[in-house]
């Protein structure tokens, strides 16, 4: 019998070379597209031109390089990273709650990073306006994790660490206070209301390089991390007692795929806002596309996630053009019906 | 070929005790049945093998207890097949019974060719080849519960855990489990502990039967010694007729009064 038939083979040669491709596609389209700078086809010879060794004459000036280099590739960098971490940090949070509704928010995450820039927006308002690192990001992931932590701890005291629900329930209580304290402190300081709602909606759109470098080692370590444990995530799919004796330590695999997929999200959602609806619906797609094996979910959430944020991206900037389309509004807005489509195509092929 | 030998096993809810020092020895290819009312501790003591709840007292495999032993080799010396597995209904059967490699692999591993080519075998073993590729969700009871038998048979551990294994299939697909394991257990000389409703198939597969009563063995020995009208009317509260085929095979009868 030729083994070779079952399992991943499918994925190996086909899978992960498309959806590479498709990451660098997404890539030069965001780069190429946007309201000023050069003529659409000199962007990727542009872009050659500045690879090491390669010269070729692209025409595009140096004010237009400017532009493509410190404004638009910075945006997609990094709309890709946020992408591709809500994503497998979605997904993760899906395997060890064996919960398809989950979202990587589910904990606090969010919640914690939106009060954190809340107060500092509110409370000290300016502060940090000369300082080297913006401490408004500094706090919000602060912020983000502190809560995942008491949600956690509070989780697992009351229910164990084999349940799940309550650790879920948890989340969703502790999500409510964040919340609850945060339109307090908005409703007080009604005056930063615009500044925090912007914040909030999320700011891809005005990223530079040094963003790029804050997420970036979260993201990397993270999605490592949690690309190691997909055999694990799949374990877990039969359930806590069924992966215990398979010789799963469950519980150990839960907090460590729990604590880096919070790490990457916390940074992400510093830096960028509340995006929503990434991690829950990329995650949902690959499944669609690819089956619901994490060996397959993990590798292909992060390049797809990736390629959702970054397109997610383009039409914000050109629809309102010159003002910007918050990009959380663009998930959602063609997200949703692209993924019901999506879903109902699986089901007629089915 | 492996032998399991219970040391005072006791298992505790809080206060209640459903497992009361628990004491016996399985020999290597033996077949124990556990019988008992709900509630009797059955399944308690085959989750306390496999270390799913916590529990007093010693398992002991081949001169080892279990406790000792590191996760991954309890994992590759018992395999426990669950009252009610949780079967992903998008997963192939192919990755399901591929699972049961889990033992063999690292914690950052996947799974060598040789696994794959081994679980390829097993499949084809117990004619499960066409549900390798079909999703679990698609397929029937009885076919679900061979590929819960085909995952545990993949850890090619020794040891074979069976709670209540046919309590959701149709007569046809019971037999055909239990022919399953027994053949397997032959061809293997696995071990077998199963918990199980019903009395007849209890005494037609096991070598021997358990009967527990809240926690405590009440009876055990050979079938014929255990399955007699009056130890089940006392602990199961039943009336029953124990009938005896020619063949020996001890056939539970459930009676009925006429309605006066």
């Amino acid at each position: 019998m030729n083994v070779e038939q079952h399992g991943d083979r499918r994925f190996r040669v086909g899978w992960l070379p498309a959806s590479m491709i498709a990451v660098v596609l997404a890539v030069l389209l965001g780069a190429m597209i946007g309201p000023a700078g050069p003529v659409w086809w000199r962007v990727p010879l542009a872009l050659i031109d500045h690879l090491p060794v390669v010269s070729i004459d692209s025409g595009v000036s140096d004010r237009e390089w400017a532009i493509i280099w410190n404004i638009r590739m910075p945006r997609v960098v990094l709309a890709g990273l946020v992408g591709a971490m809500l994503s497998v940090g979605g997904a993760s949070y899906q395997g060890v709650f064996r919960n398809p509704l989950v979202d990587p928010y589910l904990l606090g995450a969010a919640a914690g990073a939106g009060l954190g820039a809340t107060l500092m927006i509110a409370i000290w308002p300016g502060v940090g306006a000369d300082w080297p690192v913006d401490p408004v990001p500094a706090v919000a992931f602060v912020f983000a994790l502190g809560a995942v932590a008491i949600t956690y701890l509070v989780g697992a005291s009351f229910g164990g660490m084999r349940t799940t629900s309550t650790l879920v329930l948890a989340g969703v209580a502790m999500v409510s206070l964040l919340t609850a304290m945060q339109t307090f402190v908005l409703q007080r300081n009604s005056d930063v209301v615009r500044e925090v709602y912007s914040w909030i909606l999320g700011r891809v759109s005005t990223a530079r390089w040094d963003d790029v470098r804050l997420v970036l080692p979260y993201v990397t370590v993270s999605s490592v991390v949690l690309f190691f444990h997909r055999r694990q995530l799949d374990l877990l799919r039969v359930g806590d007692d069924e992966a215990f004796t398979l010789g799963v330590p469950v519980t150990r695999v839960r907090l460590i795929v729990v604590i880096f997929a919070t790490l990457g999200t916390a940074a992400v959602v510093a830096v960028s806002g509340l995006i929503g609806f990434v991690g829950l619906v990329v995650p949902h797609m690959v499944r669609l596309i690819a089956g619901a094996s994490y060996r397959r979910v993990v590798p292909l959430t992060i390049a797809l996630g990736a390629v959702f944020l970054i397109l997610a991206d383009i039409p914000g900037r050109m629809l309102t053009a010159p003002a910007e389309l918050p990009i959380g509004v663009v998930t959602a807005f063609v997200g949703a019906p692209f993924f019901i489509v999506l879903l109902r195509t699986r089901e007629i092929s089915r | 070929m492996s032998s399991i030998e219970f040391r005072d096993l006791s298992v505790k809810f809080g206060r209640r005790t459903v497992v009361h020092g628990f004491t016996d020895t399985v020999r290597s290819g033996e077949w124990l049945g556990l019988i008992g009312p709900n509630g009797a501790g059955k399944s308690s003591i085959l989750r306390a093998i496999v270390g799913v709840i916590a529990s007093s007292g010693e398992v002991v495999v081949d001169g080892a207890s279990m406790s000792l032993r590191s996760r991954s080799r309890r994992a590759s010396l018992v395999a426990y097949v669950p009252q009610d597995p949780l079967l992903p209904s998008d997963m192939t059967g192919f990755e399901y019974t591929l699972l049961g490699r889990a033992p063999y692999v690292g914690y950052f591993g996947s799974e060598s060719r040789h696994d794959r080519a081994m679980v390829g075998d097993v499949l084809d073993r117990l004619e499960l080849s066409g549900f390798a590729d079909r999703k679990l969700g698609q397929l029937s009871g009885g076919e679900r519960q061979r590929l819960v038998i085909a995952r545990a048979l993949a850890t090619e551990a020794p040891i074979l855990l069976l709670d209540e294994p046919t309590s959701a299939l149709d007569i046809g697909h019971q037999q055909q489990a239990l022919e399953l394991v027994a053949r397997l257990r032959n061809d293997h000389g696995l071990t077998v502990i199963s918990a199980m409703h019903d009395l007849t198939l209890a005494g037609l597969y096991s070598d021997r039967l358990t009967l527990l009563h809240e926690g405590t063995v009440v009876s055990s020995g050979v079938p014929e010694q255990v399955l007699r009208a009056e130890t089940l009317a006392e602990f199961y509260g039943v009336r029953v007729t124990v009938h005896r085929e020619p063949d020996g095979t001890i056939v539970v009868i459930p009676r009925r009064d006429a309605l006066t």
